[in-house]
């Protein structure tokens, strides 16, 4: 017998005499002859509960996470502390097992979840209209650039340098799809967008400008600025945010973003390897037919009984099919329903706590290593520095058990000896202190 | 807050969390601070610094967790009861893999951690690649793809891609008129036109339109085999050969892989691109809509396109195990779909699924998948039943199977609306409904491998229940359903005047 199936021998009799025919095959007599496998797939054989268990453990155990070293890795994914309740809430079948709420009589639950998660996000980023969740960062970013297609009908896309690297490839990725080019404007010498260049790039074919808050090398934007010189000619201002530094930044909406996505794995989410999290994706209120992915909506039941739907659902590829706004189905549930009650943990004052904690640790991170800053301006949980015998200090960091944190070469070779370095509220002053130490003992070393 | 909109007789039960919200009440302590407390003004300027609070709630975690606790008891789901939603394969989620996907080597990884301290990830990832390879028939694997719907959008753009890299220039992707909607849907996103392809008597592709159809400007043709209506394509080789053709790729929507795993292979079918819903036949559970993956199987032609970093093997020269790295030096590559490697999490679970199973486990899933389908097609069309839900292609069905409910809405009065909305109240999820497009009132039905027949027998009970109900007072169908949190919302007037956030305060 199949893991996880019941019929016996005596049930499958049963069943295909109700059929009317005489064996399994039978059913599958359909498949013409030369397309059949004819032989067992080669795969390792079925194994008990505990042996997969203890398969899985020792591949998990060749890993080294983040509570086995002390890790300033960052780069668009954070070590941030996960609450307990969220595990336990997740855990409940009746948040894990079930399927998009087509049917909302049955699915109250998970829609509320959605509209109070949409607050949440609508909150955060400034603006009115927030969809239900899409996939994650980087293609949250991929499907604004498509809305501003759809919603000006210009070909070009020019994005900031300061975007995360994983974005502004997906929107390559994606742009050549449904057709449209992408120019880059690049980082002043403060490690922040280029203003200049970027207006002179913003031009009458530009359907959207994309900056990101704070950028990839942690860099606070001046968003206000950006996004005038952004909107000058007619293009769509878009901003990737982190949401939870949102808390002390001010909102992307308050500062004339028209869109507002991101990744979301800073609410509440694991770390996972990348994923699964997810990306939000948050709009003004002329857009709201116009968005991707699902939406939850407030109205009353026949009785007259408050309730929740998704809505607009016309926007959406199983009503729309060709004219979709978007083709996204299956989104991150569970990922955002972790996301909204992290934010409600937090709540509207710890969010801000939690904002300045790590904000003032950092610059106590950017005094005591003491480098040359690539990003002097302002900054809340990332910062940009140039280290002298970057590899001596990863190798010295690793064997005192620390992860110093991101090579920048690897996406910006005009920082080839750049370290991006993460200073969640996980990373205490004696953490930090500890980097610094490491970093001093390669300096002092290293010949000036 | 006491919202306006509030009325306390009815509503006390979905007041949100906001709407409970007490100014000073906190969840939330912030670990100490152990450097110096330099004010905020003099670390931020004033034009970057927040002005106006986010309203997040103000509430104490003993109300977190009952608040959604709640919620939670207003959810059908899964581990409660029998949903055979077709062409959505809930199959049971093994709780086994909860367990491995939160082990702190997995859940607490970093994805930027350097690859030689997450050998024991990558190897997860190769062995999943090779493991998918088998199943589809097809060698090269890209684990990237979000979900189903980015999988399919992958795979256009990998089309797309290898066409250019001949030369070539095409414009058009035949999709069956009994496709998911996320086909149509993503032939825009990438770029082309939609071309429809008829079907035909026997509910599969109409040879005659698709010669028609399938000219040298045809960059694709996207289907799922079995078909949306649970039907396996009996010319599937005739049908490769007219768009191999002509020189296009032929593309597989895996929804509906749950039928044919180790029976027959999209590959050895003549397919070139395949997409996997993990969240289908490889037991990641749906999470209310997420989060699932969608990974992609390609042929040789095809692998050089395929999104990039790519896990490798790297076999050792020196007594030692092979080794695993992220190969990002891959010229032709489309790029990146999404930032890092993928739903990882999501990987663990299904990887353990295929390890629990073996490859003759997973044969077996879909044979009984397949038992239970045509069991419960049997059962459905005795007498009381199928003169009101006659299915739609007479035919032995593959995991689903289609009815269609003109019959109950001639004789009895009732829609297929009514139907499913009359089955909330007695307890199962309903299937699939008004799909496929071109079945009259369609009711989509897939029971999955992991229900009991007695199950089985149950839900025909209940469909034969409903409808002689009808019979004697259709009025009840009508109004259904009674015993759920609400009842039928008003869903048009939601869309008409969008309220899809909580008031701000």
């Amino acid at each position: 017998m199949s893991r996880y199936t019941s019929a016996t021998d005596a049930d499958r009799k049963a069943m295909l005499d109700a059929i009317g025919v005489g064996s399994v095959d039978d059913l599958f007599a359909e498949i013409p002859e030369g397309v059949r496998l004819g032989r067992p797939l080669e795969l390792p054989a079925g194994m008990a509960e505990q042996d997969v268990f203890e398969h899985l453990s020792e591949l998990a155990a060749r890993n080294r996470h983040s509570d086995v070293e002390t890790s300033f890795l960052g780069a668009g994914m954070y070590d941030h502390y996960v609450p307990s309740l969220i595990d336990s809430i997740l855990g409940r079948s009746e948040f894990l097992t079930p399927y998009t709420p087509y049917q909302p009589e049955i699915s109250q639950g998970g829609l509320q979840v959605m509209f109070e998660y949409q607050t949440a996000i609508s909150e955060l980023t400034g603006l009115p209209v927030s969809n239900a969740s899409v996939y994650e960062g980087p293609s949250a970013v991929a499907a604004a650039g498509y809305l501003a297609k759809l919603e000006t009908k210009r070909t070009r896309l020019v994005v900031s340098r300061g975007l995360h690297p994983h974005s502004r490839e997906t929107l390559v990725t994606h742009a050549k799809g449904y057709g449209m080019t992408v120019v880059e404007a690049g980082l002043d010498d403060r490690g922040a967008t280029d203003l200049d260049a970027l207006a002179a790039l913003a031009d009458e074919d530009t359907a959207a400008v994309f900056v990101q808050q704070p950028n990839f090398l942690g860099t606070v934007e001046e968003l206000g600025t950006l996004g005038e010189a952004a909107k000058r000619t007619g293009a769509l201002y878009i901003v990737a945010a982190d949401p939870l530094p949102l808390g002390i930044l001010e909102s992307p909406g308050a500062l004339g973003a028209d869109v507002c996505v991101g990744e979301g794995q800073t609410l509440g989410n694991r770390l996972d390897f990348g994923g699964p999290s997810f990306g939000f994706f948050a709009a003004a209120d002329k857009f709201i037919r116009k968005m991707p992915g699902r939406i939850a909506g407030e109205t009353r039941d026949v009785d007259g009984r408050r309730g929740f739907v998704l809505t607009l659902q016309t926007r959406e590829q199983h009503i729309r099919r060709e004219k979709a706004t978007h083709n996204i189905c299956t989104a991150q549930a569970l990922n955002a329903l972790a996301g909204v009650i992290y934010l409600s943990w937090l709540g509207k004052r710890g969010l801000v706590e939690l904002g300045e904690l790590m904000v003032r640790r950092t610059h106590y991170a950017r005094e005591t290593l003491d480098l040359e800053q690539i990003n002097p301006g302002p900054i809340v949980r990332e910062l940009a520095v140039r280290v002298p015998d970057i590899d001596g200090v990863f190798e010295r960091a690793r064997e005192a058990g620390i992860n110093p944190g991101y090579r920048l070469g690897r996406d910006y070779p005009e920082y080839e000896d750049g370290l991006l370095v993460a200073i969640t509220e996980r990373r205490t002053k004696a953490d930090i202190d500890r980097l610094a130490a490491v970093i001093g003992s390669v300096r002092e070393e290293v010949p000036a | 807050m006491s919202p306006a909109t509030l009325d306390p007789r009815t509503d006390e039960q979905t007041r949100t969390i906001y709407e409970k919200s007490v100014e000073g009440r906190r969840a939330f302590v912030a670990p100490e601070l152990d450097v110096p407390e330099v004010p905020i003004e003099e670390l931020l300027p004033q034009s970057a610094r927040r002005t106006k609070p986010a309203a997040l709630p103000e509430i104490s975690e003993p109300e977190i967790v009952r608040h959604y606790n709640g919620l939670s008891k207003k959810n059908f789901d899964l581990d409660s009861g029998f949903y055979p939603l077709g062409s959505c394969t809930m199959k049971h989620n093994p709780k086994l893999h909860e367990r491995v996907a939160a082990l702190p080597g997995h859940a607490r990884l970093h994805p930027l951690q350097d690859p030689e301290h997450a050998q024991g990830a990558l190897e997860l990832m190769w062995n999943l690649q090779v493991a998918l390879g088998e199943v589809a028939g097809l060698p090269h694997v890209s684990l990237q793809p979000s979900a189903g719907s980015h999988g399919e959008l992958a795979g256009l753009l990998v089309t797309r891609a290898y066409h250019e890299d001949r030369g070539e220039s095409r414009h058009k992707v035949l999709t069956p008129d009994t496709a998911h909607g996320t086909n149509p849907a993503t032939v825009t996103m990438a770029g082309y036109e939609v071309v429809k392809v008829g079907t035909d008597e026997h509910g599969g592709v109409d040879l005659d339109d698709l010669r028609a159809k399938a000219t040298d400007d045809v960059a694709c043709l996207m289907l799922t085999n079995p078909n949306t209506l649970g039907l396996f394509d009996r010319n599937i080789e005739e049908i490769a050969a007219i768009v191999h053709g002509v020189g296009a790729t032929l593309y597989y929507d895996g929804a509906n892989l749950n039928a044919v795993m180790g029976k027959s292979r999209p590959g050895d079918m003549g397919f070139d691109i395949v997409h996997f819903n993990l969240h289908k036949s490889f037991t990641q559970p749906h999470g209310g809509g997420g989060p699932g993956a969608g990974p992609i199987a390609v042929s040789d032609r095809i692998e050089p396109f395929i999104p990039r970093p790519q896990v490798v093997r790297i076999e050792s020269d020196n007594g030692h195990g092979p080794r695993f790295d992220l190969d990002h030096d891959r010229p032709k590559s489309i790029g990146k779909l999404r930032g890092f490697h993928g739903n990882f999490g999501v990987f663990v679970r299904s990887y353990a699924y295929i390890r629990s199973l073996g490859g003759e486990g997973l044969q077996e899933a879909s044979e009984t998948a397949v038992l239970n389908a045509n069991y419960l097609r049997a059962l459905l069309a005795e007498a009381g039943i199928a003169e009101y839900l006659p299915i739609a292609f007479d035919r032995v069905c593959m995991h689903e199977f289609v009815l269609s409910g003109r019959g109950a809405k001639e004789q009895l009065g009732i829609k297929t609306l009514d139907i499913a909305k009359r089955m909330l109240d007695h307890g199962v999820h309903p299937p699939t409904v008004y799909f496929p497009l071109l079945v009259d009132e369609a009711l989509m039905i897939e029971p999955t491998e992991t229900e009991t027949k007695e199950r089985l027998d149950d839900f025909a009970q209940i469909v034969r229940a409903i409808l002689e109900e009808a019979a004697e007072d259709p009025e009840i169908a009508r109004n259904a359903p009674y015993t759920t949190p609400v009842r039928r919302l008003d869903e048009a007037g939601a869309a008409k005047n969008p309220v899809v956030r909580q008031p701000a305060r």
